[in-house]
């Protein structure tokens, strides 16, 4: 082991700092400096086994673990809630392990780890963005083989990624693929952004924000550099396209974001709601408010 | 005399001990079908997967005539620019279409490839140059967005056909492209592939043990034996008047070619 | 004819036998010291009985068979190629270009139309598509191949009727040598007669003909000179 590197026990828990031990840091970080310097290619690293299962975020909380420092305040969202089980135990398990202050607000935040969704608020310069994924690799469901899609990543053959697309029109009459949607990262490789909503593949395109991809059990690291251009792919005849909304939030009376679907009883009774629970409950701290409200 | 398209030199692979193909050369000249026939384990399909570059030779070399006229021995190229060949101006019809083909993809995505890996980005453009190569090897429009799992073995071979047609190559290899087919099954695509082979001036090697293909599609015959070239020639001439003792044997086990 | 022309066609000493290696090597010749020669404007029938090597010959003219030892010329129109040496793409340039070829029986391409396989014959010799068309719907007309039949494919049809489908593909298109393996055989006598007539036009156009016909009469209305090939065997090339 380096010698200059030292454990920070933190008072008392028996874990270092953000559990992981400053070596497998250190590696962490040196893949996310490589995914910095190379936007949007997938970066192997050696993930390490977390106490808690793969599909919970593991890739996401090593991320995350390897960049927090004693200073940084961190929020964890799953689809827009700082309020879900997954987000939750993440965010007692960095308060635990690294005693660092947790905020549900977004602008309050120097890292956001997300899994589904890109915050509603606008990210600033110095915050980092950590995401959950599950499946790095965009060209995977077409190409199994691991060697070839390695090989299309390096030579830039993305045909394939558009017979995706191709299949889409062909079977929907549109492109129906809503989540995960393949986008090109600085004119060069093409990238999965993780489960989340279309909606949200603008927000990545120019954000000020650093954009930090883990997938644990797949071992990969990615990232988007602020500032870098992220095009989302397309045909010249059908042009990408966001989700609209027919209705406002119902609680704050949002437009232009995310909603879900919420039942509200066995009648078929329902109501739209912002997916992102702090940019609602912040809009209505401000007094705007939706027809259920 | 015009140089040849393809310059085959002195090809040799072995595995462990065993020779696959040795010393094996040939040119072939645009338009001109060349078939190449034996047993299995005569080192034929290895030769074709030495001549795509799918397979290292342990000698010999492959040399091309590029679109732009200058030949270039394809182990001197990139990768980029190898893959690029093999995807533009190279075909490669495989005896498994599950091997040749996307199975989870449809007819339409399947033959659309190509055109999207050359950068084609319009739907409606690809969708009806799908539909011609489709109707080209005789597969019913409607079929488009089924997948190739829907399809019986000879429509698969003739997916496969338009895949690789569809960016016009110049120089298109055939394994076994009919076996496993029953016969009517095997005349319809034979049909198809010579009308395309003669409207299109396409080079193919074709890899079979069926001499009476062969003799349908071919204009010169490589038998091969023990990854040896045993006899060579004009197809009807190797075909009726044999020299070889085992090309005798090859031309005397089969029902009359 | 004029014997100081230059030939279309010339075998040279010609030997020919066939080693017969699933049979211990045997060796079965079929001819040695073959001379003839084919003038334009001539037809010259191989004579002789049968298993002289008659049809050996003929597809040694058109390369279907290795010419062993001596050499058979063709003139193509501007060269001689020697067909015991050329390469295949000249012996296949040649067909397209020089050599015709009647054989016994139809080789059937499965699925394509009678009218469309001798169309696409003398596209291959050179015809425009619409000029094969015309030509082809001519000859089929004159062999008496019924309308109803140009549409499908020889493969169903009688001896017969596919032997003037094979006729009319090997004359559709003007190449200066015609070789015919018993394109008679199986045809009645008005058919007989539109391919005697249509052997005098392709002479008259100065085509050199070398071919095998059976039927006597047919012989006589047809040949400029027979040549016995029973001559040929066992005799040393000279």
């Amino acid at each position: 082991m380096n010698p200059q590197v030292t454990d920070t026990d933190t008072g008392g828990t028996g874990y270092n700092f953000a559990y992981l031990d400053e070596g497998t840091k250190r590696m962490i970080r040196r893949a996310i400096l490589k995914a910095i310097a190379i936007p949007g290619y997938q970066v192997p690293f050696a993930a390490r086994e977390m106490p808690m299962p793969y599909g919970w975020g593991t890739g996401g909380v090593q991320l995350t673990a390897a960049i927090l420092g004693a200073s940084d305040v961190l929020k964890v969202i799953d689809q827009g809630a700082d309020d879900t089980t997954n987000a939750v135990s993440i965010r007692r398990f960095f308060t635990a392990t690294a005693g660092v202050a947790t905020t549900t607000r977004t602008a309050r935040a120097t890292v956001i780890q997300t899994r589904h969704r890109i915050p509603e608020a606008p990210l600033a310069e110095g915050q980092v963005l950590v995401y959950q994924v599950p499946i790095p690799e965009p060209l995977r469901f077409l190409e199994p083989r691991e060697t070839e899609t390695r090989e299309l990543h390096a030579l830039g053959e993305y045909g394939l990624m558009h017979v995706k697309l191709y299949e889409d029109i062909a079977r929907h009459g549109h492109i129906a693929t809503t989540y995960a949607y393949p986008v090109e990262v600085a004119g060069r490789y093409v990238m999965d952004p993780s489960p989340t909503p279309k909606f949200d593949n603008p927000k990545m395109d120019d954000c000020p924000a650093l954009q930090l991809f883990g997938a644990g059990r797949e071992k990969r690291i990615y990232a988007i550099p602020p500032y870098t251009r992220v095009r989302s792919l397309d045909f010249e005849d059908h042009p990408f396209r966001v989700q609209s909304f027919a209705h406002p939030c119902a609680l704050c009376g949002a437009q232009g974001v995310y909603l879900d679907e919420v039942v509200l009883d066995d009648a078929g009774g329902r109501m739209f709601v912002c997916s992102d629970t702090d940019h609602c409950e912040t809009r209505r701290a401000d007094g705007h408010t939706g027809e259920a409200a | 005399m015009t140089e040849p398209l393809l310059t085959v030199d002195g090809l040799t692979k072995s595995y462990g001990r065993r020779r696959a193909c040795d010393r094996i050369g040939f040119t072939l000249d645009p338009g001109e079908v060349l078939a190449v026939v034996g047993e299995s384990g005569s080192g034929k399909s290895t030769l074709l997967s030495l001549v795509a570059g799918e397979v290292a030779a342990d000698a010999g070399s492959v040399a091309y005539r590029m679109r732009d006229g200058a030949t270039r021995d394809l182990a001197a190229l990139s990768a980029a620019e190898r893959r690029a060949l093999m995807r533009t101006d190279w075909g490669f019809v495989r005896q498994d279409s599950t091997q040749g083909l996307r199975m989870a993809v449809s007819a339409g995505g399947n033959v659309g490839e190509r055109l999207m890996g050359i950068g084609e980005r319009h739907y409606g453009r690809i969708r009806a140059t799908a539909l011609d190569w489709l109707a080209r090897v005789e597969i019913a429009p409607d079929r488009i967005d089924d997948p190739p799992t829907r399809f019986s073995g000879g429509m698969r071979q003739r997916l496969q056909i338009a895949r690789n047609l569809v960016t016009a190559p110049r120089l298109v290899l055939m394994d076994e492209p009919t076996s496993g087919l029953d016969v009517s099954v095997q005349a319809r695509l034979l049909d198809t592939i010579r009308g395309l082979v003669a409207e299109l001036g396409l080079a193919v090697i074709i890899v079979t043990h069926d001499l009476a293909v062969a003799r349908l599609l071919s204009h010169r015959v490589l038998v091969m034996r023990g990854g040896r070239v045993i006899e060579t020639g004009l197809t009807d001439q190797v075909l009726d008047d044999p020299q070889a003792a085992y090309t005798q044997l090859l031309v005397s086990s089969v029902l009359a070619a | 004819m004029t014997p100081r022309m230059t030939p279309l066609l010339a075998f040279d000493a010609v030997g020919k036998s066939f080693t017969l290696h699933l049979r211990g090597g045997t060796v079965l010749p079929v001819v040695s010291g073959a001379t003839l020669a084919v003038h334009p404007g001539e037809c010259v029938v191989l004579g002789g009985a049968s298993g002289a090597g008659k049809s050996s010959l003929l597809k040694m003219a058109y390369g279907n068979y290795r010419c062993a030892t001596g050499a058979i010329r063709v003139h193509d129109g501007t060269r001689v190629v020697d067909l015991a040496t050329a390469a295949p793409r000249e012996i296949l340039g040649l067909r397209r270009t020089t050599l015709a070829y009647v054989s016994q029986f139809l080789r059937v391409i499965p699925r394509v139309g009678a009218r469309a396989v001798v169309e696409a014959a003398g596209i291959e010799g050179g015809l425009t598509p619409e000029a094969a068309r015309t030509r082809a719907g001519d000859l089929l007309a004159r062999l008496d191949l019924p309308e109803r039949l140009w549409a499908l494919p020889p493969a169903t049809f009688s001896g017969g009727e596919q032997q003037r489908v094979n006729i009319a593909r090997g004359l559709i298109a003007a190449r200066p040598i015609l070789l015919m393996d018993e394109p008679t055989a199986s045809l009645d006598a008005r058919n007989r007669a539109v391919v005697v007539d249509l052997i005098a036009e392709k002479r008259a156009a100065g085509v050199g003909i070398l071919g095998i016909f059976h039927d006597a009469d047919i012989r006589a209305a047809v040949a400029t000179r027979i040549v016995d090939v029973s001559t040929f065997r066992g005799a040393r090339a000279a």
